[in-house]
């Protein structure tokens, strides 16, 4: 019994891990071997794919745009959903609770009901076609969502923290950034990786927001797949290199996670 | 936690409620603006009461839809929760198996849904994706972009690829949160594997999948791209979920009428059952 319960983890794993594996097998491939033949590994291995990304504008600027607005994204939701939880875990004011609720309708908006409203506000204001835009439509999921996490940790965090702190002469704004922040780091960061992930991953609203400026790598890679005939080794490996930045973000956050969802938090 | 009455508390409020009310209010207004009139361009606009309703709530194409929205939604919670659950209680408590059950087992959720999508069609297609290449030379005839019971299959197996590690991530900690003490008690009083999950396990996850069935659902009804990017749609509509057949109407179509009043019921839809979620589990948290 204890040596067979290694079997379903394992297997899940090696079921998860196939189709990323059948994406980089076919990054390293030439167009010619993938169209005329079907092998398990790259016959002829080739970085073409992986060199045409790196030197074509078109597309590297693709993953600077993605990143530039998901970092802005993480730092708009995260300072504005501070002290709004910190307000929804410490107090009691008019109308708390409908608030609350009304903030978790936006994350449960199908983005769908979003995208052409979307697309007209923002081009009637003049913010089409930049990062500001994707950065900001995307607040309306992540800032809920970030309220929703943070509130979690703060609401663990003792009240006698806050009290001791004041009877010791600290004034609010010096409490919370030198003593409150610290404590809840943890929290925090697992608001980050969360918020990085969810802009990262969303594709819809980045798509209808941008043209030529701001396009999303995720975007460049529909437009390929399209127009220039369909090169899979390409697009593979496009594909592949998206999934470094949520790699490298997981790699750091592994040992809170499992915490973060605790809390029941997501 | 006993929370003190403080008005001012709206202050700290207040830049939440300004971004996410930018976001949501004003383009919603635009929706409820289309939902009832009827427009030819430049501003111009005739009132049309409830028509587009009737004729969104009459139509057979949103009714096919919602059906297979409804459908996809069960079958995915219905396959994924007992999966995530399974897989949770058999992965290792401690040790270097932990961080990498976790790192590996969250890389799904971490993919550019395009990509997802991108990544299942090579992977599924019949001539050159191990999968399709696989499946055919076992003697099965599949082929996803030409039948619609192989969409289906391929289109379920790629939710269930990628959200499966959520629901498996929020039972773990779940269980991460009960005390060795529980499990020790049920040793001495000799209880069954089935007693102390059913007795033990299950209640102290409930709150956790309560959330995953929530997220799911919410998730799930509002899938667009990883479909999309698989099949289109298709063959035909028969993968044509409310999202896809939503952004054709308004996006492709431009039949802006019917499509925002088409908007505002699916939202109320998602609205409606979230609810009733939330307050159940407001209602358990009280309880604790």
């Amino acid at each position: 019994m204890k040596k067979a319960k290694w079997i379903v983890p394992t297997v899940y794993i090696i079921f998860l891990m196939l189709p990323i594996y059948w994406l980089l097998n076919m990054s390293f491939k030439t167009t010619t071997e993938i169209i005329n033949t079907y092998t398990l590994w790259p016959q002829e291995f080739t970085l073409e794919n992986y060199k045409t990304i790196f030197t074509d504008s078109t597309w590297y600027t693709g993953y600077l745009n993605s990143i530039y607005y998901v970092v802005m994204n993480t730092v708009i939701s995260v300072a504005a959903a501070l002290p709004a939880a910190y307000a929804f875990s410490r107090y009691k004011f008019l109308g708390d609770k409908h608030l609350f609720f009304w903030l978790l309708t936006n994350r449960m908006a199908p983005p769908a009901v979003f995208a052409l409203p979307f697309f007209q506000f923002y081009s009637s204001v003049n913010l089409f076609d930049t990062h500001v835009a994707v950065a900001l439509s995307h607040c309306l999921f992540n800032i809920p969502l970030a309220v929703w996490i943070l509130e979690g940790f703060m609401s663990a965090v003792p009240k006698e923290l806050d009290e001791t702190a004041y009877v010791d002469g600290y004034s609010f704004w010096r409490f919370f950034f030198k003593i409150f922040i610290p404590t809840i780091t943890a929290g925090i960061g697992i608001t980050m990786f969360f918020c990085f992930m969810f802009s990262w991953v969303e594709l819809l609203l980045a798509k209808t927001l941008t043209a030529v400026a701001a396009k999303p790598i995720a975007a460049t890679m529909t437009r390929t797949a399209s127009t220039s005939g369909y090169e899979l080794g390409l697009l593979a490996a496009a594909g592949s290199l998206t999934i470094i930045p949520g790699a490298i973000v997981i790699y750091f956050v592994r040992n809170y996670i499992a915490k973060g969802f605790a809390l029941g938090r997501v | 936690m006993n929370k003190t009455i403080n008005q001012k508390a709206w202050f700290f409020v207040i830049p939440v409620f300004v971004l996410v009310a930018f976001n949501a209010i004003i383009p919603l207004m635009t929706v409820v603006n289309y939902a009832f009139q009827e427009t030819f361009g430049n501003n111009v606009f005739m009132w049309e009461g409830t028509r587009w309703f009737k004729q969104i709530m009459l139509s057979e194409r949103f009714h096919a839809s919602l059906g297979r929205q409804f459908l996809f939604t069960f079958i995915i919670l219905f396959i994924q929760i007992p999966l995530g659950i399974a897989i949770a209680l058999t992965m290792p408590k401690e040790g270097v198996g932990v961080p990498v059950c976790l790192v590996l087992m969250s890389m799904p959720l971490l993919i550019p849904w395009n990509v997802v999508g991108a990544m299942w069609n090579i992977f599924a297609l019949p001539d050159i994706g191990f999968l399709g290449h696989s499946l055919n030379a076992l003697g099965f005839d599949y082929n996803f972009t030409q039948q619609i019971g192989d969409a289906w299959f391929t289109t379920i197996l790629m939710d269930v690829w990628h959200w499966t590690s959520l629901v498996v991530l929020l039972s773990y900690a779940g269980l991460q949160s009960i005390q060795p003490a529980y499990y020790q008690a049920a040793e001495i009083d000799g209880a069954s594997r089935w007693a102390v999950f059913t007795k033990i396990e299950l209640p102290k996850m409930k709150k956790v999948l309560t959330i995953a069935i929530l997220l799911r659902f919410m998730d799930s009804f509002m899938i667009y791209t990883e479909p999309f990017v698989l099949t289109g749609g298709g063959p035909g509509n028969a993968t044509a979920f409310l999202s896809i057949d939503l952004v054709k109407m308004a996006l492709g179509q431009f039949d802006l009428g019917p499509a925002a009043a088409m908007s505002l019921i699916y939202f109320f839809i998602v609205l409606l059952v979230c609810w009733v979620f939330y307050t159940l589990m407001m209602r358990n948290e009280g309880n604790q």
